[in-house]
This record gives structure tokens, sequence and C-alpha cells, in this order.
């Protein structure tokens, strides 16, 4: 079961729902206040949005709220945890993985198809992709430029062609050390459906979805 | 005079005569605070004084129509019980002020009559107008509004899907900001705002009190702008995260039915909520001023009563739900307040401190406010372009090109790009076609959306243009495939007190009425914002139309950009190009060719049964740029290249730059070609090239334009963030 945590001001949950669905998933929902996850989780999903309005610092006050204690014992345990976007900017901040999320080079939001190349295929996470393969997935944010010491992590996606927001040697998405938890800038939950252009994101949202 | 010898009705707003009307309405004098009140629902914004009259031409009703006219937002069935809310509103005068806050309080304002109506907000479209880019004060607000609008929409996850911009000199002092928001809701759970049972309570839901926004109805948005640095204090500030919250609870709270009415706090705030509630419930109100949760001390009845702050909601609640209300509420962080009861009687009675503040018939703040009649004074007719006016270009691969890199015709690619419009996964067509595509909720049907001005048209031939903008809006709807079925809209105008404004609008409002009845698109909602005028520059009258049309399997839309080499290319439809009001030239000059209606309704038709039939490969608008920027659309947008002979025409520039309405590039597979005439019946369907190549070739007249594929496409997206840079 998929553990989607919801925070005040999560935005993608629903979309990131139907996604875990359509992998075969269950989806099971977590409350910002809960201090526990629901029974059963294997996997925990932390969608995009502006968690409490972005403010402060984007994912500060989330990655404080009584929910992620226990999302901390299950990444710890070696359970699987996907960060999208402001879900990315709450795993830095709660310190699950390296780096932080600063504003775009641009200082501007910028929503757009991009392409992703695998850089790491070990990770669970990119299972039957070798490295260099490539995904087109959407972006959007205003605060996605990952900086860092990559050697803090495993570099598991890179934006390929022109880095959109500056981050440091165009990291797109980062994993701890144990590969087991994983946080991207790019939306898979939006690239899972061929009328929406794109099915790739289906490879990043199918290990949430089978994990036992 | 000094400010203190001023009567206060006239610095509230309000005419001597209108001041000398009240007290024979009410019977006695009104004291101050409900002076104010009359002021704030009786200003122009409010109370539509000098179009009320006009806007009784629309047609408002029809087979799909759920709600027209009236409530927070009209309604449409779009099948299996299942309906689409929308509206357009402006939010022009706060933009001019303070352009980012300005936009971004447009866009929650419209969001909230959208969720006043139980609805589910999915989609938001901007509709901006602004003066030229050389302009440093063009630029900043450009730059601002699109912050203000990305800011608010991204940050409540709603995709910002579409819309427009658009350049002229005469938008330079009075910047355009329409914001439109679609919701979806099961139509038998559609809220409306009309309080229903005396003794239930009313409940305050969102946002504090504070002085934000205080006059902004009657002092900003129903006078000319003159000295900006006075009007500030006026303008809202904008919390998109309690917005968000307050949209996930009022979602909440209607789902489980625990609301018998819903009304959102805008342009006058809670003296405006509670009078359209009381008004439309044929009830009375009662409201304790001194439980209204406050961001400040010290306020004055006065100030809460009419405060815009933003984010606030007034629910009307039985009372044995009260505990379920204000228990939900609080799941979602947000104060949920009884400030009052719903009575018997009509009377809209506040008290603070013990002390009744205000005790008026809530009709004769929604109802009797009084209506002008404009002066309609007919400008004189343009003269017709003569053409040799016009120079005729040299090179016309390098004229092509030079039409590419105008803002008024480049890539909006730097403003979409800044909005959130994929947010909740269902967005099919994404911003930079001739329509968005939403998927609705179902899983199987869509709704195309798209909104549409047509100032030129409109300020040479007022009729003529008012009925080009619904009929551009269909096209565009058609275009992606989908039938349009209903409008809402947004009449910008400058003073309808001064010259030929009154007349312009009378006859744009009788060419949009026009064109509605002959597409079968009604007007379900809408918004008025006048006098959009400062010292010396006058406003082309812009009605913006928002369609919206439905695709009912939401895999048979059709993009805008052309598929495969080989594929044939054709245009259908048959208005005769013309460089009168055409954006080719710099000013709208000459008389632009009215629409045909009834070839309109049949070429979007046409478009619509191709694409249900699945024979057409892309479908593009010809509108502003004439055939040439609409080919070169379609092929950058594809990458793949063309080459066309144009339509005769006078000249090789009036074949490519020439406009007119009923005009669509349509593309097929070669095959397709017979089935496509079977379709276009009495449509004029006229092959006119081949995808494929590189380049751009379009011969016109025994003339050549070529173009490299790669430099149209630099030059058109490079141009909007070229010209921000100067």
């Amino acid at each position: 079961m998929v553990a989607i945590v919801r925070f005040p001001g999560s935005l993608d949950h629903a979309s990131a729902a139907r996604a875990v669905a359509e992998a075969g998933g269950t989806v099971a929902w977590a409350w910002h206040r809960d201090r526990e996850l629901p029974a059963g989780t294997a996997s925990v999903l932390l969608p995009g949005g502006f968690s409490y309005g972005d403010h402060l610092r984007c994912g500060a006050i989330a990655s404080r709220a009584p929910v992620m204690d226990a999302v901390r014992a299950h990444a710890e345990a070696g359970g699987l945890v996907l960060g999208v976007c402001n879900g990315f900017q709450i795993l830095c901040e709660a310190g699950l993985l390296p780096g932080v999320l600063r504003a775009n080079r641009t200082l501007s939001f910028v929503c757009r198809q991009v392409e992703l190349e695998v850089e790491d295929a070990a990770t669970p996470w990119t299972a039957g992709r070798p490295a260099g393969a490539r995904l087109s997935v959407p972006i959007k944010h205003h605060d996605g430029a990952w900086f860092g010491d990559p050697a803090e992590g495993r570099v598991v996606l890179r934006y390929a062609g022109d880095n959109p927001n500056g981050s440091q040697e165009a990291v797109a998405g980062i994993a701890n050390r144990a590969g087991n938890v994983l946080g991207l800038m790019p939306h898979p939950e939006e690239a899972c459906d061929p009328l929406l252009g794109s099915v790739d994101g289906r490879v990043l949202i199918a290990p949430l979805a089978g994990a036992a | 005079m000094t400010t203190a010898q001023v009567p206060l009705h006239r610095r509230l707003g309000l005419t001597d005569d209108e001041a000398a009307l009240i007290p024979r309405l009410l019977g006695r004098e009104p004291n101050d605070t409900e002076l104010v009140m009359f002021s704030l629902m009786w200003s122009e914004h409010c109370a539509y004084k000098h179009s009320r009259p006009l806007l009784g031409r629309f047609p408002t009703d029809g087979p799909r129509i759920l709600q027209g006219p009236g409530e927070n937002a009209g309604a449409i069935d779009v099948g299996d019980g299942v309906a689409v809310v929308f509206k357009i509103e402006s939010h022009n005068h706060p933009s001019a002020v303070e352009p980012f806050e300005g936009a971004a309080t447009g866009v929650g304002g419209i969001v909230r009559d959208i969720l006043a109506m139980g609805a589910r907000p999915i989609a938001l479209l901007d509709s901006l107008r602004f003066g030229r880019l050389e302009s440093a004060r063009s630029r900043f607000l450009l730059r601002r509004v699109v912050a203000g609008i990305g800011h608010y929409g991204n940050c409540i996850g709603v995709p910002t899907v579409g819309g427009e911009v658009g350049f002229e000199d005469c938008y330079e002092d009075s910047c355009l900001v329409n914001a439109m928001c679609v919701g979806v809701v099961p139509a038998g759970r559609m809220l409306r705002a009309a309080a229903q049972g005396p003794g239930n309570h009313l409940v305050l839901i969102g946002n504090r009190t504070g002085r934000d926004g205080i006059g902004g109805a009657s002092v900003l948005a129903s006078t000319e702008l003159s000295d900006d640095e006075d009007r500030r204090p006026s303008v809202q500030v904008s919390d998109p995260f309690t917005e968000r919250k307050l949209m996930d609870c009022c979602l909440d709270l209607a789902e489980r039915g625990l609301l018998t009415a819903l009304q959102d706090l805008g342009a006058a705030g809670l003296t405006s909520a509670a009078s359209e509630m009381a008004g439309k419930g044929g009830v009375g109100l009662e409201i304790d001023l001194d439980l209204v949760p406050l961001r400040e001390t010290g306020m004055a009845p006065a100030e809460i009563l009419v405060s815009e702050s933003q984010e606030r909601m007034l629910a009307e609640v039985e009372p044995e739900r009260l505990g379920e209300v204000v228990a939900r509420c609080a799941h979602w962080d947000l104060d949920a307040t009884p400030v009052g009861r719903v009575t018997e009687g009509g009377r809209l009675v506040a008290r603070a401190g013990g002390e009744v503040v205000a005790d008026i018939p809530a009709a004769l703040l929604t109802d009797e406010a009084p209506v002008y009649a404009v002066p309609m004074l007919p400008a004189e007719p343009p003269a017709p372009l003569d053409l040799a006016e016009v120079a005729e270009p040299a090179d016309l691969g390098a004229a092509l090109r030079e039409a590419l890199t105008r803002p008024a015709l480049a890539s909006r690619r730097w403003v979409y790009e800044q909005y959130d419009h994929l947010v909740g996964a269902e967005t099919i067509r994404r911003p930079g076609g001739d329509a968005a595509v939403v998927r609705l909720p179902d899983g199987v049907r869509a709704i195309a959306l798209g909104t549409d001005g047509a100032e030129r048209h409109c300020q040479l031939d007022p009729r003529g243009g008012g009925r080009a903008a619904v009929c551009e809006a269909a096209r565009n709807v058609a275009c992606v495939g989908a039938r349009p079925v209903a409008i809402t809209n947004c009449l910008n105008f400058a003073n309808p007190e001064k010259g030929s404004t009154g007349w312009r609008l009378a006859e744009v409002i009788a060419g949009m009425a026009e064109a509605c009845e002959a597409l079968g698109t009604p007007v379900v909602s809408g918004n008025v914002s006048l006098y959009n005028e400062s010292a010396g520059r006058i406003i082309f009258p812009t009605p913006v139309v928002g369609m919206v049309g439905v695709l009912e399997d939401a895999s048979m839309s059709v993009g805008h950009a052309l598929r495969a080499a080989g594929d044939a290319i054709f245009l259908a439809g048959g208005g005769e190009p013309r460089l009168d009001g055409a954006a080719w030239l710099d000013e709208p000059r000459g008389r632009p060719e009215p629409p045909d209606l009834a070839a309109e309704a049949a070429l979007c038709e046409f478009l619509a049964r191709s694409a249900d039939a699945g024979l057409l490969q892309a479908a593009h608008d010809v509108a502003a740029g004439g055939l040439a920027v609409a080919l070169a659309e379609s092929a950058i947008a594809g990458g793949v290249g063309a080459e066309v002979d144009l339509p005769p025409a006078p000249r090789a520039d009036v074949a490519m730059f020439g406009e007119s309405a009923g005009r669509v590039l349509v593309s097929a597979r070669d095959e397709d070609e017979a089935a496509l005439r079977a379709l276009a019946g009495d449509v004029p369907f006229r092959r006119i090239g081949t995808a494929g190549g590189e380049r751009l070739v379009l011969r016109a007249c025994g003339r050549t334009a070529e173009l490299a594929l790669d430099e149209a496409s630099e030059a058109w997206e490079r141009a909007i963030p070229e010209a921000l840079a100067a």
C-alpha cells in the first residue's frame, strides 16, 4: 500500500493517487497531523504543492509536521519514499536527502515538459531503464534548483539538454546513499497518461505501487 | 472646498441625486455607516448603473443552461448530470495601481465565485491587455501581472490553461486584467447564494477581516484613474494558501451537504455578501459585528461591513449542523465563526456594542440603485482603407519574419510557462493552441476553453467587432474539435458618460447578442468594467468573450500543430482577407468585414463533425496576422514546414497578412480529402498546399515568400523575452 501524505496546501495528491492506482497500487491517505503511517504502508509518496503556503521556506514547516517522524522511521527502516517537487523540498529540509532547493536561476516559475536522463540505474526507482535512458516528464516550480554535494547521495536523474532551473550539475532527482529515498522536481504523476503526452512517469511510480 | 467641507456622500462616490434618493427609499436619513453601505452597493462596480439596461439584450437561455446571469457564476449541463460552472471578471483598476496584488486577488475573487456555486475549480484563463512593450511601464505591468497571476493560481493548484495578451497604446494607462474560472459540480449539488431559512446561522469562514480593500469597488473600480499613489490602500492583499484551504474546506462542506447557501465576500465585502444572500432569498439577516474575527483593533462598524479582505466566505448553516461545520473547518485549519442569523422580513441589520448600527431593507441595496441611460452618440464610421497608402513589402519572407517578432503576434510562451497549466493532470491541450482542452472528472468528456476580444474590429465597427469576438471564440473552440455551448463575458470600456462610448457599448452588446443567437451560445455570466480611461487615453471597446465548448470524447481533440510531411493543407471558410483592422498595420484602420454569422455557425459545425470523425490532423484559426502567421504557427508547433498557394487577393501582402472572420487552416491526411469535402457541404473548402520540408513557402499574386522554419521559430519565440529585456 502506498501512503500519500497530505499537508495543508498539498496540490498533486489526487493526480498522484490516480497514477498509483493505474500502476496497480493501493492508496492510503496520511494527514500532516498523524503520528503514524496507515497500517500496511509499504511505500510513501510526498506529493507536490505549496505545503503551508511555502511560508518560511519551501518545505520547511512540513518537514517538522508530526507525520514526518513516521516518514523518517519508514525511510530508516529501508522503506521506499518518493518526494515530488514540494515533496523533494520537504525531504531535503527534513535531512532525509542531501542538499537544498534554491530559487530557479531565472527567478521565475517555470512549467515545461523536459527530458530527463537516467544517471544511476542501480536504485529501485528506474528499474528496467539503463543509464542514459530518456524520460519526458513535466516540471513546474519556482524553487527547483538543487544545490549540494552530489557525493552525499546518488544522482538518479539529470536534465538532458537545457537545465531549466540552474541546478548543480543539472540534477533533477537525487536519492540517499541507500537508494530507498528519492526526491525529484519533475512530476511523474503528470506523465502517466497517453492523452497528456507522455507515459514515462510510470517508470517512477511503478516501484512505489509494486512495493511490498 | 477642503476635504472636510465635501459632503460625506460625495467623498464616498455618490451623486447628490443618489444621496437624496436614499432617505426617500429608507423613510429616514441614513446614518454614516448606512451611507457607506449604500455607496458601495450602488457603485458602478456592484450595481451596473450604466450598463444594466443594455445587458438585457443578451440571450441567456437554452437547453443546456442550468444557471444564467444573476448568480455568482453561470452553469451549463454537459451531460450525465454534470454541471460546468464558469465566469469571467475584471480586476483592471487594482492591477493598474498594484499589478502583482491586483492580478493575484483578481484570480482569487473569481475562484471564490465558482466555489460559491459548490463547484470544484478546474481551470483558469486570463485575458490581458497592456500598452506597447516599448514602454517601461507596460513592461513592468506585464511582468508583475503575470507574476501575480502565477503566484496565486500556482499556489491554489488550479491550472491556468489559456487566455490572451494584447498590446496597444490605448492600454498604456488602463491595463486590462480579466480572469476566468471554470468549475465542475454534480448539477444536483450546485449551491446558490439565496439564504433559505429564518433561524439558520451565518458562518464566516476563512481569513480575518482587516482594513484592506476598503472602498475598492466604489472608489477604485467605478471612476477614472487619476493619481495612482492615493489609491493604493484600496487594493487588497492576497493569501493563496488560505484560499486553497478555503477551497478544500468549502468543497468538503458542500459534499457533505452541510450548507444551505454559500456566498463569497468580494467587492463591498460583508455588506454585499449579506445583502445578496438576503435579497435573493427574500429573507433578512442579522449580523453581530462584535463576533467578526478582526485582524486589527479599533475598526469602525462601517469598516468591518465593507472591508474587502480576501479569502472569506459566508455560509448559511442549519442550527443542527453548526457543530459539524465548525469541526470540519477546524480540520482544515480555518476559522469558522457564527456571526449572525437569518431572519424573517428582509432587513439587513448589523449590531455593534449592543447597538444597531445599520438597519436597511436588503432589496434597497441590491435592487434599487438608480439606473442611467448612457448617451447614444454614434461615432463616425471610418473610411475604408486605401491600399495605395500601405507600402507593399519588397521581401515577403523578411516581412513574415518581421511579423513573427512583433509582440502582438509572437509566441506567448514567456507568459504561460510562468503558470502551472498542468496541475490536476487533466490538461489535454496546453496553452499555445486555439483553445485549451481539459478533461472532466468522468474521464471521458472534456471541455474546450478560450478567451477572445476583437478590440481593433470593435474600435472600427463596434457591431461587427462584437460579433467577431464571439465568432472567434467559437471558432477557437471548434478548432480543437469541441462544440461551442455558452459564453461568459467581460465588457471593458471607457467612461460611458463621455463621447461615443455609450453607443459603442450598446453596439458591441448588440453584435455579441446576434452572434450568440446565431451560434446557439447563450451568455451565462459576465462582468462590466467601465471608466477604463485616463486623461488623453481611451481604451478600445474590449469585450472579452470566454467560450466553453464540449467534447464528448476527450481523446478526439485536435491540435494546431502540423503533424506529418505529406499531409494536405486546406483553407476552410470563405471570408475575403483585408488589411482593414488587421494586426499587420500599426494602428486599427479601415472597415473590417463583419462576420457572416450563418457561415460561422456552419464552419464550427463542420470542424466539430470532422473532429468527431477523426479526419483532422490539425486545425488552426486564421486570426491576427492572417494566413501567413497562422501557417507559421502551425508549422513551428509541429516542426514541419509547408508549401502553399494562397487564394487570390488584391496584393500578396493582403493575401498573407489580411484578416477576415470565418477562416480556418485545416490539415489532413491526403486520403481523407474526399471525406472532408463531403462533410464541408456549403462551407468553402479549398486545398492550398502540403506540409513538409524545413521551409515555409507561400505563393501569392505571382510572388513567393520563403522563410526557413528554424528562423521563423527563433524569431517568434524570442520576440517577447527580447522586448522585455529592453
